[in-house]
């Protein structure tokens, strides 16, 4: 048996041909079982026999987000629907969310890939983990509780909400972890000032914060507002979930990725051409052990640049960089990943509303706000107000439905928005992170 | 108390295990206790040896991955329900045997049990308490 601190600190042959060995055995799978994937790779002309080396992963089609949509919502999946056992979902580009899937092997194996994680930030049995990332469909939660639990940790799942009572629990029950995202860590320090409560009265001792990205001086912010250590993790339901890379306590530079499960590659965002180590692009995932809903060279369009630099940790894991931004406009907006796509698929199916609106993003008590302006058409300006006010309610239900996100609603008057030439700009956002 | 292992990183080539001993041999390096895991990628040679420093110093400079991590030394009588009763205590503990290995004094009636568990700080205390002895390896 070769125990993890052995696995995390392989040489690279070591490493290297663990992953050769299991992605042969997923291409092979997965090229079998996916008719997707077996189109897509007939089409590129690549058989799994073709891949004999790690750089034969680049013969490889990309999949991306609309490869997922296109086969909403169980298209690919590798077993019958019966051994899924469990599904979650995160927001799709237009009106379907993602979806991706577990089999009882894969919840298991996530428990450990969190629960290396969680120990790579010095979480161990007889901690207090007190887990404020939503439970639900949503892969934080529960992706970190079952890492907590796998741990033998004792876990609280407060999951988000209700600042005040979670401040009581963490006083009362001596937590001594902190999962949450970033903002709503800031936003639960603020909540302490509030209720008089100091960080000595607490025992908190680190926190592992992801979901949505923020800065070394958001991080100095964290540590000193809370008395903690602040370290981050990444992850992505299409791989997985939380629990892709995460950061160990001995460096503050750079995220070690879980690479005997999930092979990283960096790609330029354009050509979509491999990078060479450190060089900066787009993050391109490829799982290699997940059963019910393997992935191949997932484009993520999070931008990172790989460390190849020996940790002073000793892992020998490859660090990825904080993710530094998006090929795309996607927006994560208090750990909710939003489309402007959705908001205007939203506005396209109600009538009374012109195709012209635009997003406002701001940050205010480091809670993220969203405001969404839109036209109204020139019959509804001439209806009574409580027209246009039935209105705006329903815009605002039915971007909460759909985006799981409540925002502003502001009708304008037909023509106030700006026209561009190029690229409509839809999105201002005010957020300094 | 415990003792420091030695971890060496074997790529799945032949020889590579050989190799290895000759040249612990060649620096008059005694082995006390050995143990080969094997995965299908590549094997891992854990050593007990007198000289630890000295023999991480000479593996690297021929080129090999060395790891050093602490283990349990536990002696026992050599007989019948040895091992069991310490893997109890461990059971009762909620402590998990990561890998273990073994080895008998020359003088036939007690044995060592090599352990590396996943959490050695609880694992040393509890079996202190239980009254079960560790050794030290005499370790330079």
């Amino acid at each position: 048996m070769i125990d993890v601190d052995e696995m995390e600190r392989l040489p690279r042959a070591g490493l290297e041909a663990v992953q050769l060995r299991r992605l042969r055995k997923l291409v092979a799978g997965v090229y079998e079982r996916v008719a997707p994937y077996r189109a897509k790779m007939d089409e590129a002309g690549v058989k799994p026999e073709d891949i004999r080396s790690l750089t034969d992963l680049q013969k490889l089609p990309f999949t991306t987000k609309d490869d997922l949509r296109d086969n909403y919502p169980f298209g690919l999946f590798t077993v019958p629907m019966d051994e899924v056992v469990r599904v979650h979902a995160s927001s799709g580009t237009t009106g379907k969310p993602t979806v991706v899937g577990y089999t009882a092997a894969d919840i298991s194996m996530w428990a450990d890939i969190m629960a290396r994680c969680l120990a790579m930030a010095g979480v161990k049995k007889g901690d207090m983990v007190h887990n404020a990332y939503g439970y639900g469909l949503f892969t934080g939660g529960l992706g970190a509780h079952y890492g907590a639990e796998r741990l033998g940790a004792t876990v609280i799942p407060v999951s988000g909400g209700n600042s005040k009572r979670q401040i009581t629990i963490m006083r009362d029950f001596g937590s001594t972890v902190l999962l949450a995202t970033p903002s709503y860590a800031l936003n639960l320090a603020d909540t302490m000032a509030d209720m008089g409560v100091s960080p000595d009265e607490l025992k908190l001792r680190v926190g592992i914060h992801g979901a949505e990205p923020w800065s070394e001086n958001m991080r100095q912010e964290v540590e000193r507002k809370l008395g903690i250590r602040a370290v981050d993790i990444y992850g992505l339901s299409e791989v997985i979930g939380p629990g892709v890379s995460m950061e160990c306590l001995e460096t503050d530079h750079g995220m070690h990725v879980l690479e005997d499960h999930f092979l990283p590659e960096i790609v330029d965002p354009e050509t979509f051409e491999p990078l060479p180590p450190g060089e900066k692009g787009e993050l391109v995932f490829t799982t290699l052990t997940k059963e019910a809903f393997p992935i191949i060279r997932y484009r993520t369009k999070d931008i990172s640049r790989l460390i190849t630099e020996t940790c002073s940790c000793g892992r020998t894991l490859v660090r990825m960089e904080k993710v530094t931004g998006r090929t795309d406009d996607m927006l994560i907006i208090r750990g909710v990943n939003v489309f402007p796509s959705q908001v205007e698929h939203v506005l396209m199916g109600i009538e009374g509303v012109e195709p012209h609106y635009r997003i406002e993003v701001n940050r205010e008590g480091n809670l993220d706000t969203m405001d969404v302006q839109v036209e109204v058409s020139a019959g509804l300006m001439e209806q009574p107000e409580e027209e246009r006010q039935a209105l705006t309610g329903k815009i605002r239900s039915e971007i909460k439905d759909l985006l799981g996100v409540t925002c502003g609603v502001e009708l304008v008057a037909p023509k106030t928005i700006k026209r561009s030439e190029g690229k409509a700009q839809r999105v201002i956002d005010n957020r300094r992170l | 108390m415990t003792v420091e292992q030695l971890a060496v990183f074997l790529e799945n080539k032949s020889g590579r295990l050989a190799e290895v001993s000759r040249i612990l041999a060649e620096h008059d390096i005694n082995i006390r206790a050995l143990s080969v895991a094997d995965t299908i990628d590549f094997g891992i040679l854990r050593i007990i040896v007198n000289k630890v420093e000295t023999t991480r110093e000479i593996l690297r400079k021929h080129g090999f991955t060395v790891g050093k991590v602490r283990v349990a030394a536990v002696e026992v009588e050599d007989r019948p329900g040895g091992l069991a009763s310490v893997l109890e205590v461990i059971r009762q503990a909620g402590i998990n045997v990561e890998y273990m290995y073994a080895f008998v004094h020359r003088n036939g009636s007690r044995a060592t049990l090599i352990f590396r568990f996943d959490d050695m700080d609880r694992a040393v205390e509890v079996l202190e308490q239980a009254g079960i002895t560790l050794a030290g390896v005499d370790q330079a």
